[in-house]
């Protein structure tokens, strides 16, 4: 059955075609993997945590610390992943990039088969931007492709790296980007490749689109070369509706058009698995520069939140989240220095929670 | 020099050239792609010559079809004169406003141009599964990151710039980066530093004015040039040079053959018209290039006699020679 609530801006949050597995439940509590991460990840993270405990939702929180020190920790990796396995839904802040090892971002990811990360990227009332009415969701295969980690020096000094598509997960996530365009109503779903250059490998997840296209004829499917894609974006962005790309091109136009509609610190992201789903900022971006000083928007992570409790059927709690948080944009008083003002991270999370009181 | 291809943007570049008394004549030369049995492709032989004794080129565009299984015609040139780096400085134009006018967009894009994913090696490992190779050399590296600091000292650039994305591709974008680093030592007076491309993606649309000169490997400096080029307005005004070895130079609007144009007479030869310019400053020729440089942006600013992908309804040829006309009250 599909899940049908409207809630302003965003619509409706669930999936329906990802399975809810009904999660780990003590007491009436659902428990939800919780990963703060790196940089400002606690910061915001704690936002959710503070705002969840005044409005009493029953989400029990398991937390793992996952950062910069315990990078080569395997035990505090497995935790987070037997976690995540185990509950089924995680949320997620931003983990650190940096270092010799293969990041946790790419290990989870891998791990745990997270292969759709979903950014819906929408013109926000009350913050100004250059370009008005953009509604786009950027759908990125997010397991394969240049993040194979596959490199090698064959001789010294030239470096061969190993771009890999299959025709298995391109079906897949082209199938997971028709399904979601038709659950979410939308009307067009464009593949975005570079063909004419990568001739095998994006010509073989182009026409796995093309294939999954001819079963849902009452969506529109065209496809664009990624060059012309990030153009158009800064020309035209209205023109997008529901985008399909392999793993670089889609990390690449998330964070572009994140940045058209006003921020990292405002664009929340789903991620999806086949029976788990990850709640976090849709532009990963630790800024560690600025760790512990509380300046970060929590917005994103927070919408991200809200998100994720409609994916857990709890659409009460998440429909009052997004609309307080609507409602402070639109009234513009309090704002991080991300959007222009100089509020910090527990003002913003402070003025969030007064307009869900006074709601 | 020589003039390749003569396709509908040059014969203004010509016409123009020729009314501002630039002291440059045209040796033109057809190119096309020569498939030879073994599967290699080359350029006709009288193109070549030409190139390498004269060692400045203004090129017309060129298509690429999809799947027809030949190498790209652009890519071919590019190997045969080592074409190494792509130069595509995208400058907000007065008189063609974009939402990015306000803050005004200033910087330079140094792409390497050899190799990277664009090695043109793929292969099928079993059916269903296809991998493409990165290739990142040392060497490839260094020539880059080179040309970017000797732009940036030539041009009186602060800042150079390296995107990747090295948190994935650690060896390959990782080696990138440390050539950079190798080259920068020996630039202390330009400013240095390092971004992820995603983050470049997210901070250029907010705040262009941070980025002044930026070099990066093949794909990540395709793409990124397309949305320097979308920034200013549009690929009919965007500009490049290709740097090659032995001081071949051969410059070229970035964009294609514009095949959907049904009428060839309203395309925009601007872009092919500011490659020229590049043309003629990085042959000392500076003074022609700011006389041609002024009537042309006059015109825009006017916005009267334009083509139509800037708003207005002139012809290519009508508004050629509007700015011919200025050229000759102007001297």
């Amino acid at each position: 059955a599909v899940v049908s609530t409207q809630s302003g801006h965003y619509g409706r949050g669930s999936m329906a075609n990802v399975p809810i597995k009904p999660g780990t439940k003590y007491g009436g509590k659902t428990t939800v993997t919780l990963i703060p991460g790196d940089g400002v990840g606690p910061e915001i993270a704690e936002s959710v945590t503070t705002i969840f405990r005044h409005m009493s939702v029953p989400i029990q929180f398991e937390t793992i610390s996952l950062n910069k020190d315990n990078l080569k920790d395997e035990g505090a990796f497995d935790a987070a992943i037997t976690s995540l396995q185990r509950n089924g839904v995680g949320l997620k802040g931003v983990l650190n990039r940096s270092g010799d090892f293969r990041t946790h971002n790419l290990e989870l990811r891998g791990n745990l088969d997270m292969y759709a990360n979903v950014v819906r990227c929408k013109s926000i009332q009350g913050v100004g931007t250059r370009h008005e009415g953009i509604d786009l969701i950027a759908i990125r295969e997010n397991t394969e492709g240049e993040y194979s980690g596959l490199e090698h020096e064959s001789v010294s000094g030239v470096v061969e790296s190993l771009k890999v598509i299959t025709e298995e997960k391109s079906l897949r996530i082209a199938k997971f980007a028709f399904d979601y365009a038709l659950e979410h109503n939308r009307n067009k779903v464009t593949c975005i490749h570079k063909a004419n250059i990568m001739k095998l490998s994006d010509g073989l997840f182009k026409r796995c689109c093309e294939e999954v296209s001819k079963l849902y004829p009452s969506i529109t499917f065209d496809s664009q070369i990624i060059d012309n894609t990030c153009q158009q974006l800064v020309i035209n962005p209205q023109q997008f509706d529901v985008m399909v790309m392999p793993n670089l091109y889609g990390n690449l136009v998330s964070n572009l058009a994140a940045g058209l509609v006003g921020g990292a610190g405002l664009v929340p992201s789903k991620s999806y698995g086949e029976d788990i789903a990850v709640f976090e900022p849709g532009a990963r971006h630790t800024w560690m520069e600025m760790k512990g000083m509380y300046v970060a928007n929590p917005i994103a992570m927070v919408l991200s939140s809200a998100f994720m409790l409609k994916h857990l059927a709890l659409h009460d709690y998440g429909d009052r989240i997004i609309s307080a948080i609507e409602k402070v944009l639109v009234k513009g008083e309090c704002r991080t220095r991300d959007i222009g003002g100089n509020s910090t991270t527990r003002e913003m999370t402070r003025a969030i929670l007064d307009e869900i009181d006074v709601a | 020099s020589s003039g390749i291809n003569a396709e509908w943007p040059l014969r203004p570049g010509k016409d123009i050239f020729s009314v501002a008394n630039v002291p440059i004549d045209w040796e033109e030369r057809d190119i096309y792609p020569i498939l030879h049995p073994d599967g290699k492709t080359t350029i006709p032989e009288d193109a070549v010559a030409s190139i390498d004794k004269n060692k400045i080129g203004l090129k017309g565009p060129m298509r690429t079809a999809i799947g027809k299984g030949h190498v790209s015609m652009n890519l071919t040139i590019r190997r045969t004169f080592g074409l190494y780096a792509n130069v595509r400085p995208a400058k907000s134009v007065p008189g063609v406003t974009t939402p990015y006018s306000d803050s005004g967009v200033n910087c330079v894009i140094v792409r390497e141009n050899t190799e990277g994913e664009y090695s043109g090696i793929e292969h099928t490992v079993v059916p269903g599964v296809v991998q493409s190779v990165k290739l990142i050399t040392r060497e490839a590296s260094q020539n880059v990151a080179e040309y970017a600091f000797k732009y940036a000292v030539d041009n009186g650039r602060q800042n150079v710039v390296a995107l990747h994305k090295a948190n994935v591709m650690k060896m390959s974008d990782g080696m990138f980066l440390e050539c950079c680093r190798e080259v920068a030592k020996k630039y202390p007076n330009i400013g240095y530093r390092e971004m992820y491309l995603d983050s470049a993606c997210l901070k250029i649309v907010n705040d262009p004015n941070q980025f002044d000169v930026m070099v990066m490997p093949n794909l990540y400096g395709d793409i990124f040039s397309d949305l320097t080029a979308g920034l200013i307005g549009g690929l009919g005004l965007a500009p490049s040079g290709n740097m090659g070895k032995d001081g071949i130079a051969i410059f070229e609007a970035v964009h294609g053959t514009a095949d959907d144009l049904t009428d060839r007479n309203a395309g925009n030869p601007t872009a092919l018209l500011m490659s020229a310019l590049m043309m003629l400053r990085h042959m000392e020729l500076g003074s022609y290039a700011d006389k041609i440089e002024k009537a042309t942006l006059e015109t825009i600013q006017e916005g009267k006699i334009v083509t139509g992908d800037i708003g207005g309804t002139a012809t290519n040829p009508e508004y050629t020679a509007e700015i011919c006309r200025k050229i000759r009250e102007g001297s």
